[in-house]
């Protein structure tokens, strides 16, 4: 019964997979700061779960890259800023060239972060949530909002919307209500929405839930009130499947509520039952075990009897195919900076944050990776870290993920010019001088 | 003004299911004066403990029985472990106990069944009543009007356990003078067993029902800050208290929401309680059924 005993994490005992200080020369060291107990320990456990079980499956059929094995430890942040400091103070000397690069898989914590990460030359990686403005490495070299940003997804979003209207200009006049997590992360789009109502013509109505989103009674009778065409669904944790409850009870159709991706996974629509059957929500990772990745790391460590899922019936799981990506863009990273400054040998963190400043999975990597149709192709540059801005819709049929659409591009011209508005307004405030970056190499 | 009811019956339905978590606390403040931070992690644990047991294969009911004897085994260990120690400590120093006691049993559940969110179904479907919503027009779910239902057979069997039988009567003795309680030959270590196992079943109750309406996961423990204006309001000492406290917040915040928060950017329902809570304090500080206590000097 007592079965998961790295949740002994929550006793207050860091979990160290790879105990001691003593490690060898060939290493590349990758933190795992992640959460594995507490309110959000779903999301934590799935992405850090496919995480370390795709450097486990380069270690076991590939010997490492180029043959510098990659190593991790864990630490419990709890989805705290304190302790995902904390963590990143821990390990940030690791492995013999320190951390390689750290995910805090928090918004708050990589707000915490950036200036920490700049200073001791650590790229922090952000990828589908964080600080959407960074996205313009000029100010933000050391910042990594990968594939896609909340804006971008939005826009995306919009299209999606516009597609199922018949056309973009069909939006006019519609009623849009964007439910959303009353703090940073649901406020975040709230501009970009306002833009593209002023663009397209439609009304859209902001109503926030108060954390954690447990009753959403007064929120959802609110929208009956309106009675909007769509409902943009921006929640985190229990926010979800209560959204989608009360969606129900006031007769909503869930075919036309489109959530963000962290609305969007199994554990957000379990609990709803019924209620969340037509549901759709944006993605930038599929669900489903049928990829050749995959089944290459059920081959190369469930097959060994290893393997970080506790309930293997997650493998395959949105949240665990997501970790799966953090994987192949931290080992292409590493792979792209081993190409300049030396195989076989383990990169520091300026190093690696040029491997992620070009770093380029196009379709054909894509296939070698086993990765096509599993994430969407992504090339990264210094004025551009976000590298891709695609998003895909999954839509729930009571069982599974169902994907409902190819990738949708973002629209970069209303994303691209508040991106570099914010930078710029952030670089003034912070006295930073933008990098040129016709002179980056 | 239709709508003005039907946010208003919303509000009082959802007031029923904090009450039901408020009645733990109650429960333990009246057989021992200590308010129990823990009651929140109890509710997560017991529906926890529930779908996990469904999970290894348990049929529902048995799932159910087999979470009602963990909440027993938890009673007789909080007991034994936390509460005999502290006999005769200072109330704050209980209270930080429960602090302590709360994680630890946020831990154990996970440890034991995992961290990972779990549906519930109850066989209580939430969705209108269709007759309601064909003669009046208002959206009422079924499983609220349940839950309510619960939650009045519930009250119902606490009083007549407090006022009409030899052990809730000896709960009440204790509550109102520990020393008196134990010289009349009550035994204060056997109250604190039975008080904590009926919170412990009140938590079960409460986590089957919260459960099945927004799954099994960590954030039930939440629960416990709903309860704390509820408390306020209706005492920590009453029963009743705790349901008319209830009502008053559930009605308050969701009709607070809907008209008051569009003009002040919304999101108000979280911190309206306290508010009202907070005014309430000022006029009657031992909430509505509260007991009024006067120290002699």
């Amino acid at each position: 019964m007592l079965r998961n005993f790295r949740l002994s994490a929550l006793l207050g005992v860091a979990v160290f997979a790879f105990a001691g200080t003593a490690y060898s020369q060939n290493e590349q060291f990758v933190p795992m700061n992640g959460y594995w107990v507490g309110p959000y320990a779903a999301g934590g456990s799935g992405i850090f779960g496919g995480f370390i079980d795709y450097m486990n499956m380069i270690n076991s059929r590939d010997g490492g890259i180029n043959g510098v094995k990659l190593t991790y430890e864990k630490c419990e942040t709890e989805y705290n800023n304190a302790r995902g400091v904390e963590c990143y103070e821990r390990t940030k000397k690791r492995g013999p060239t320190g951390a390689s690069l750290v995910h805090p898989l928090s918004t708050g914590i990589t707000y915490s972060l950036i200036d920490k990460g700049t200073s001791d030359h650590i790229p922090i990686v952000s990828i589908g949530y964080g600080r959407t403005d960074a996205s313009d490495g000029r100010v933000f070299p050391w910042v990594f909002p990968l594939i896609t940003n909340y804006w971008s997804q939005n826009t995306a979003k919009i299209k999606f919307i516009g597609m199922k209207e018949g056309g973009m200009d069909k939006l006019k006049g519609k009623k849009i209500v964007n439910i959303y997590h009353d703090s940073a992360y649901g406020k975040e789009t709230i501009p970009v929405l306002d833009a593209q109502a002023k663009k397209y013509g439609f009304e859209v109505s902001h109503i926030p839930v108060a954390h954690p989103g447990n009753e959403q009674q007064a929120q959802w009778l609110q929208v009956r009130q309106i009675k909007p065409d769509w409902v943009i669904l921006r929640g985190w944790g229990v926010m979800n499947p209560t959204a989608l409850k009360a969606a129900a009870k006031i007769g909503f159709p869930r075919t036309k509520i489109v959530g963000v991706w962290w609305s969007g996974a199994e554990e957000d629509v379990i609990p709803a039952g019924d209620a969340a059957k037509g549901y759709i929500a944006a993605a930038f990772n599929v669900s489903g075990s049928n990829y050749p990745v995959v089944k290459e790391i059920e081959k190369f460590v469930y097959a060994k009897g290893k393997g970080e899922m506790e309930d293997k019936s997650r493998v395959g799981s949105i949240y665990y195919n997501r970790g799966v990506v953090f994987g192949i863009v931290t080992t292409e990273a590493i792979r792209t900076a081993q190409e300049k400054y030396g195989k076989g040998k383990p990169m520091t963190g300026d190093q690696i944050r040029w491997g992620l400043e070009n770093l380029n999975i196009d379709d054909k990597k894509l296939k070698q990776l086993g990765a096509t149709g599993f994430m969407q192709a992504l090339k990264v540059s210094c004025m551009d870290h976000e590298g891709g801005g695609s998003v895909k819709f999954l839509q729930w049929d009571g069982a599974k993920w169902n994907t409902i659409t190819d990738w949708i591009t973002s629209d970069q011209s209303i994303v691209r010019p508040m991106i570099e508005e914010s930078a710029a307004k952030y670089a003034k405030e912070k006295g930073i001088t933008p990098r040129d970056c016709s002179k980056e190499g | 003004m239709q709508f003005f009811f039907e946010v208003l019956i919303g509000g009082l339905l959802a007031g029923v299911m904090y009450s039901l978590v408020a009645l733990g606390f109650v429960l333990i403040y009246k057989a021992s004066g200590v308010f129990n931070f823990a009651q929140g992690a109890m509710v997560f644990f017991a529906a926890l403990t529930t779908v996990g047991f469904i999970s290894m294969g348990a049929p529902f009911w048995l799932a159910v029985a087999l979470a009602l004897l963990a909440m027993v085994a938890l009673a007789f260990f909080t007991e034994r472990v936390v509460l005999r120690p502290l006999v005769n400590q200072p109330q704050i120093t209980l209270f930080m106990a429960t602090i302590g006691l709360a994680f630890f049993i946020e831990g154990i559940a996970q440890l034991t069944w995992g961290a990972n969110v779990h549906a519930l179904d109850l066989g209580i479907a939430d969705e209108p009543i269709e007759w309601l919503i064909g003669n009046t027009g208002m959206n009422i779910s079924k499983f609220d009007l349940v839950a309510s239902g619960i939650a009045a057979a519930l009250v119902a069997v606490l009083a007549v356990f407090f006022n009409k039988t030899r052990t809730g009567r000896a709960l009440r003795a204790v509550a109102d003078d520990h020393q008196a309680a134990l010289a009349v030959g009550i035994s204060l270590q056997r109250i604190w067993v039975i008080v904590w196992m009926v919170a412990g079943f009140v938590a079960l109750v409460t986590g089957l029902l919260w459960g099945a309406r927004n799954g099994v996961q960590f954030a039930l423990t939440f629960l416990a800050l709903k309860a704390l204006p509820v408390l306020i309001l209706g005492g920590f000492e009453s029963i009743a208290g705790a349901i008319v406290g209830g009502l008053i917040v559930g009605a308050s915040e969701k009709l607070a929401e809907v008209y008051i928060g569009p003009h002040v950017g919304g999101g108000i329902e979280s911190w309206f309680p306290y508010v009202l809570a907070l005014a309430f304090l000022l006029v009657r500080p031992e909430g509505l059924f509260g007991e009024r206590r006067i120290d002699r000097v």
